[in-house]
C-alpha cells in the first residue's frame, strides 16, 4: 500500500465483503423475525425460502399479538421499572460517589473495598435470600419487588466516581466558598458536569434491565406484573407456538424499543462500556 | 563545502492538500550529506506534514524526494533507509531499553521465520546473527550513556532516557539520514538546554544527515547548519542561521526570528529618504514616489541618542545583563523595543521622552507585500 | 472603629469531622442498600447454604456441609457444571477470536465503521428470550431455514434443540451470536486508544507486514484490554440462562442443564432453598475464582505504565 493513501473501494471490499458476511450472519435472526411478523403462518413455513411476505399479514399479527396477552402492559410495566431503577439508582450512587472521590474521610476506604467486592458478586447471588425475604414481607408480584433490589447499583457507584474523580477540585472549592452544602454540590455543580458519564451509565441500566429474565422470572406471578422479557415468555405458553407470525410481531414489539435507544444514543452506551473496560 | 550527492537529501516540488486546505505549496529543497538541516516555524505551517512526506508516513499530492539519488517517493516508509525520533518517543512499552533499540535490527535482519519464538533456535547462524546485533545494541546504548538502564522498561525511565532510547533506535541502524519531530517539546527547560547540545554532539560524531522539526527558533538557530523557514505551508528562506537572521528575505521570516521580536514600523518612500514618521531615515528604496513600506528594527539594534525616532518610556524588563525598554512612538502609531545595557538604561525613568537611532546598515527595508527591499544610503543617487 | 465582621476558622479537627459527617449523610442511602440488599443477602446465602431448609417447611436444620456432599453425586449438578463449563470454554475464545478479527476489520479501514458497530452489537442490547425465540424457529428441524439450507447443499437435518449430542452446541453458537458484539466494542475502544505514533514508528523499524505490525504493537498494546474482555466474557458466559429458559428447560433429558438454571430449578421450582443456595455459592465461587486469576497472576503482566 502506498504510504498514507486512503484505500480505494476495489482494495476495500474484501474486507468490507467479509465484515458484510458476518454482519448478515448477525442479522438473520432479526430480518427473520421482522419479515415473519409480517407474513401469514402458512407463508412462513413454506418449502420455498421466499423473502417478502406475498400477503401482508402485519394487522392481523401485531393486532393479535396485542390482543392475546396484555403487551402494551407489559411494555409499560418495563419502562415504568427501567425508569424507577434508574431513578433510585442514581440517587444512591451520585451522592456515594462524590464522597468516595472527593471529600476524606475515615471509613472511605472501607467503604470503597465494599462496593469493589459489591462489583465481584452477580445479581443472581443474593437473588434466593431475597425472594425469601420479599415473600415474607408479602412484597412479592409487585413494583417493589421488581425495583428495590436494583436500587443499589455498584457499577454506578464505580462508574460516577471514577468521572467525578477528573473533575477539577477547584470547581468544588469555588461551590463551598457560595456556600453551598455538599449535598447541593452533588447535584448542581458535580452531575452536571459529569454528564457523559450519567448518559452512558442511563442507556447501560435501561436495556439491562429492560431485557432482564431472572428476577422478573422469580418475583412476578401475575400476568399484570410482567416485564417485557416474562411477556414474551407468557405469549408463548399462550400459543404453544401455534401462531408464529403473532408471536413474532410480540417479539418484535418488545425487542424494538431497546433496539431504538441504542441507536440513538449510541456513543453513549458504547462509551460507558469502554470506559469501564480500559479502566479496567 | 564539496557538494557529495552520495547520501543527500533532494526535495522537489512537493505539494500537500488535506480536503481543500493547502497544506504544503510546491516545496523544494536541496540538503548536503552530512548537514544539519531545521524545518522551522509556527505550528501549523506544514514542517511535520513535510517531514512525514520525506519519511514515507505520508505521500505528497505532488513532487519528488530523493534520498541519496534514489527517488523514494514511490517506496514505503520501512524501504527509504531512513530513521526517525518522534515528539512522544514512540517507544515500545512492553520492552526493554535493549530489545527497544534492538527492533530495527531485529526487523531487518532477522527473517520471519527466524523471529517466531520457538523456532528461532533451530535456523542456522541464527546465534551469530543474534550476538551481532547485541554488539550494536550495547554499542549504541554506550554512546547515549544507557548502558545501566538497558533491563528497564521505558514507563521506568525519565523523559530525558526515554529520549535517548528514542535516539539510540534511530541511531543502531546507521541510516543515511535522521528525521527528528521536535524531539525535545515535551522536555522541561533544562533538559532541553542539555539535551539540545547532545544531540548536536552526536550528529558531528556520526556524521549523519538531519533533518530537525521544530517551532523553537532558539532550536533550530542554535543547532543547525542551516535553517528553512516554512510559513503557511511555503518555504520562505534557507540559509545559514546568520544568513536567515541578518538577511531575512521576507517579512515573516524577519519577524519569526529573534527574541525580543523585531519591530516593524510602517514608512513612506520619499525622493529624500524614507519617511517614517517625523523623521527621515538616512537612505533611499528603488521605489516609486510616495509607496508604503515596513521598516524592520531589531531590537538590539536601537540605541540612545540625542535625535532620532522620538519615543516615551513606557515599561522597562529587567534582564540582569541587558534591559529591554518597551517605548511609544510619537510619530506614529506603534510601540517599540529597545535592549540596551545596563549603564545605558540607568538613568531612564517611566514617561522619559528618549530618542532613538540606530545604524543605517541595520535598517530591514520590507514593500508591501512582505518582500525584503535591499536600501541605498541617501548620499548615493539611484541611478549610480 | 469598624464594625469588624466575624469570621470563625474552622479549626482542622471541626473540618475533619464536619466532612466526615457530611460523607456518612451522603453514603447513607447507598451504604444501606449495600448491606441489606447486596452483602447481607450474600452471606445469608453463605449461611443458608449449610442447612436444609425447604420453603414451607416449618423449621430448618443446620446440616454443615450436606448440601455439598450431596452436589458431587447428584447427577444433574454434575452435568450443569460440565456443561457450563465447556460452554465457556467454547464460547468465550470463539467470541473473543472472532471479535478480534471483526474489531481488526471495523478499525482496518474508514468506511461503514460506525454500521458495522451498531449492527454487530445489536444483540448485546436485544431482549435475548425474543431472540432466541426467532433462533428457535430458525433451528427448526424440519421447516426452520437453516436445515433447508444445508439440505441444498446435501446435508441431513440436525435436530439443533431437540436432540441431546446437538443441543450444547446450538446453545454455544447462539452465545457466540450473542457475546461478539460485547467482544467488537471493547477490542476497538482498546484498538484506538493504541497511539498511532507507533505505527509509525514500527513501520520506519521494518516492520512491513499486517502480522509484524500486529505482533509488535497491536497485540501487546491490546493487552488490558484484552484481558478485562476474557474475564468479562467468561463471567457473561457463566451466567447463561436465558436461553436455557427459553428453549431447552435444561432439556432434553438435562442435556443442556447449566449453573444457574439448576440453581433456578432447585430453589424456585422444587424449592429447595438450602440445596439451591449451595449451587449458587458454588457459582460465586467459580466467579471469584476468574476475578482472582485476573488481578493477582495476570494484570501485573499485562500493564506497563
Amino acid at each position: 500500500m502506498r504510504p498514507g493513501s486512503e484505500p480505494s473501494l476495489l482494495a476495500d471490499l474484501p474486507r468490507l465483503a467479509l465484515l458484510g458476511v458476518g454482519a448478515f450472519l448477525i442479522l438473520a435472526p432479526y430480518l427473520w423475525m421482522l419479515l415473519a411478523s409480517l407474513k401469514p403462518g402458512s407463508e412462513i413455513f413454506r418449502d420455498s425460502l421466499t423473502l417478502w411476505p406475498e400477503r401482508f399479514y402485519a394487522i392481523e399479527n401485531y393486532g393479535k399479538a396485542l390482543a392475546e396477552v396484555p403487551l402494551l402492559r407489559f411494555l409499560f410495566n418495563g419502562a415504568l421499572v427501567c425508569a424507577l431503577i434508574l431513578f433510585f439508582q442514581i440517587l444512591f450512587a451520585a451522592p456515594a460517589a462524590y464522597a468516595l472521590a472527593k471529600l476524606r474521610w475515615r471509613g472511605r476506604d472501607l467503604l470503597f473495598g465494599l462496593v469493589m467486592l459489591g462489583l465481584l458478586i452477580p445479581y443472581h447471588v443474593p437473588a434466593l435470600p431475597l425472594y425469601v425475604g420479599f415473600a415474607r414481607i408479602g412484597l412479592l408480584d409487585s413494583f417493589a419487588a421488581l425495583v428495590i433490589p436494583f436500587s443499589i447499583s455498584v457499577f454506578g457507584i464505580f462508574l460516577f466516581r471514577q468521572a467525578f474523580k477528573s473533575l477539577p477540585d477547584e470547581l468544588i472549592h469555588a461551590a463551598r466558598m457560595d456556600g453551598m452544602s455538599e449535598m447541593s454540590i452533588v447535584w448542581r455543580v458535580v452531575m452536571p458536569n459529569a454528564w457523559p458519564a450519567a448518559t452512558a451509565f442511563a442507556t447501560f441500566s435501561i436495556v439491562a434491565h429492560w431485557n432482564d429474565l431472572f428476577w422478573p422470572l422469580i418475583v412476578v406471578q401475575s400476568h399484570a406484573m410482567a416485564t417485557p422479557a416474562l411477556g414474551v415468555l407468557f405469549f408463548r405458553a399462550e400459543e404453544a407456538g401455534n401462531d408464529v407470525g403473532a408471536l413474532m410481531a410480540a417479539a418484535v414489539m418488545v425487542t424494538a424499543p431497546m433496539i431504538i435507544l441504542f441507536l440513538l444514543a449510541q456513543r453513549r452506551f458504547i462509551q460507558g462500556i469502554a470506559t469501564a473496560g480500559l479502566k479496567g | 563545502m564539496p557538494r557529495d550527492t552520495g547520501r543527500a537529501i533532494l526535495i522537489e516540488g512537493v505539494e500537500k492538500s488535506f480536503g481543500k486546505t493547502s497544506v504544503l505549496k510546491d516545496v523544494s529543497l536541496a540538503l548536503r550529506e552530512g548537514e544539519f538541516l531545521s524545518l522551522v516555524g509556527p505550528s501549523g505551517c506544514g514542517k511535520t506534514t513535510l517531514l512525514r512526506i520525506i519519511a514515507g508516513l505520508e505521500s505528497a499530492d505532488a513532487g519528488r524526494v530523493r534520498i541519496g539519488g534514489i527517488d523514494v517517493t514511490g517506496l514505503r516508509a520501512a524501504d527509504r533507509d531512513i530513521a526517525m525520533v518522534f515528539q512522544n518517543y514512540a517507544l515500545y512499552p512492553h520492552l526493554t531499553v535493549s530489545q527497544n533499540l534492538a527492533v530495527p535490527l531485529v526487523m531487518r535482519r532477522l527473517s520471519a521465520l527466524e523471529r517466531v519464538p520457538l523456532l528461532r533456535h533451530l535456523i542456522p547462524g541464527h546465534k551469530g546473527r543474534c550476538a551481532a546485533i547485541d554488539a550494536e545494541v550495547r554499542g549504541a546504548a554506550e554512546m547515549l550513556r544507557l548502558g545501566h538502564l538497558l533491563a528497564r522498561r521505558p514507563a521506568e525511565l525519565s523523559g530525558g532516557q526515554r529520549q535517548r532510547v528514542a535516539l539510540g533506535r534511530a541511531l543502531v541502524r546507521h541510516p543515511s539520514a535522521f528525521l527528528m519531530d521536535e524531539p525535545l517539546s515535551n522536555l522541561d527547560a533544562e533538559l532541553r538546554a542539555g539535551t539540545r547540545r547532545e544531540i548536536v554532539e552526536l550528529h558531528r560524531r556520526a556524521g549523519v544527515t538531519t533533518i530537525y522539526v521544530t517551532h523553537d527558533q532558539v532550536e533550530a538557530m542554535t543547532m543547525s547548519d542551516r535553517v528553512a523557514v516554512i510559513m503557511e505551508g511555503e518555504l520562505l528562506q534557507l540559509g545559514t542561521p546568520r544568513e536567515v537572521y541578518e538577511n531575512p528575505v521576507d517579512l515573516r521570516v524577519a519577524g519569526f526570528l529573534g527574541s525580543p521580536r523585531i519591530n516593524i514600523l510602517p514608512a513612506v518612500a520619499t525622493p529624500e529618504g524614507i519617511r517614517l514618521g517625523g523623521s527621515l531615515l538616512p537612505m533611499r528604496a528603488p521605489l516609486p514616489a510616495g509607496a508604503r513600506l515596513s521598516v524592520g528594527l531589531r531590537p538590539e539594534a536601537l540605541h540612545l541618542a540625542r535625535d532620532g525616532l522620538a519615543a516615551v518610556v513606557e515599561h522597562q524588563e529587567f534582564l540582569g545583563a541587558e534591559v529591554l525598554i518597551h517605548a511609544r512612538l510619537d510619530a506614529v502609531e506603534a510601540r517599540v523595543t529597545a535592549k540596551l545595557g545596563i549603564a545605558a538604561a540607568e538613568p531612564l525613568r517611566l514617561g522619559d521622552a528618549i530618542h532613538l537611532r540606530a545604524d543605517w546598515r541595520d535598517v530591514l527595508l520590507f514593500g508591501e507585500h512582505g518582500q525584503r527591499i535591499l536600501a541605498i544610503p541617501a548620499e548615493t543617487s539611484l541611478d549610480a | 472603629m469598624r464594625d469588624a465582621a466575624v469570621i470563625r476558622v474552622p479549626t482542622r479537627a471541626s473540618r475533619a469531622i464536619g466532612e466526615a459527617a457530611a460523607a456518612w449523610v451522603l453514603c447513607a442511602p447507598a451504604a444501606i442498600s449495600l448491606f441489606l440488599l447486596l452483602l447481607g443477602p450474600t452471606a445469608a446465602l453463605l449461611l443458608l447454604s449449610f442447612t436444609d431448609w425447604e420453603l414451607g417447611a416449618p423449621d430448618l436444620a443446620w446440616i454443615g456441609l450436606g448440601n455439598y456432599e450431596e452436589l458431587t453425586t447428584d447427577p444433574v449438578f454434575r452435568i450443569a457444571l460440565r456443561n457450563t463449563i465447556s460452554y465457556v470454554g467454547v464460547v468465550m475464545p470463539l467470541s473473543i477470536g472472532l471479535g478480534l478479527a471483526v474489531a481488526l476489520l471495523i478499525e482496518g479501514g474508514v468506511r461503514l465503521r460506525a454500521t458495522f458497530r451498531a449492527i454487530y452489537f445489536l444483540p448485546v442490547v436485544s431482549l435475548l428470550v425474543a431472540m432466541a425465540t426467532a433462533w428457535q424457529y430458525l433451528l427448526h428441524p424440519t421447516i426452520g431455514p437453516v436445515n433447508r439450507l444445508l439440505a441444498m447443499v446435501g446435508v441431513a437435518p440436525i435436530n439443533w434443540l431437540g436432540s441431546s449430542d446437538w443441543v450444547m452446541t446450538s446453545l454455544c453458537m447462539i452465545g457466540v451470536w450473542e457475546n461478539l458484539g460485547f467482544v467488537v466494542v471493547l477490542f476497538m475502544a482498546g484498538l484506538t486508544a493504541i497511539p498511532k505514533e507507533l505505527y509509525a514508528a514500527a513501520e520506519l523499524d521494518g516492520a512491513r507486514s499486517a502480522l509484524d505490525r500486529f505482533r509488535l504493537v497491536t497485540w501487546p498494546l491490546l493487552g488490558p484490554t484484552t484481558l478485562f474482555v476474557v474475564t468479562i466474557t467468561a463471567i457473561r458466559c457463566l451466567r447463561v440462562f436465558d436461553t436455557v429458559q427459553a428453549l431447552t428447560r435444561g432439556g432434553p433429558n438435562n442435556a443442556s442443564q447449566v449453573l444457574l438454571y439448576a440453581m433456578y430449578q432447585e430453589g424456585f421450582s422444587y424449592f429447595r432453598i438450602g440445596y439451591s443456595a449451595a449451587i449458587t455459592v458454588v457459582f460465586l465461587a467459580i466467579v471469584l475464582l476468574l476475578m482472582l486469576i485476573q488481578t493477582r497472576i495476570l494484570d501485573r503482566r499485562v500493564h506497563y505504565a
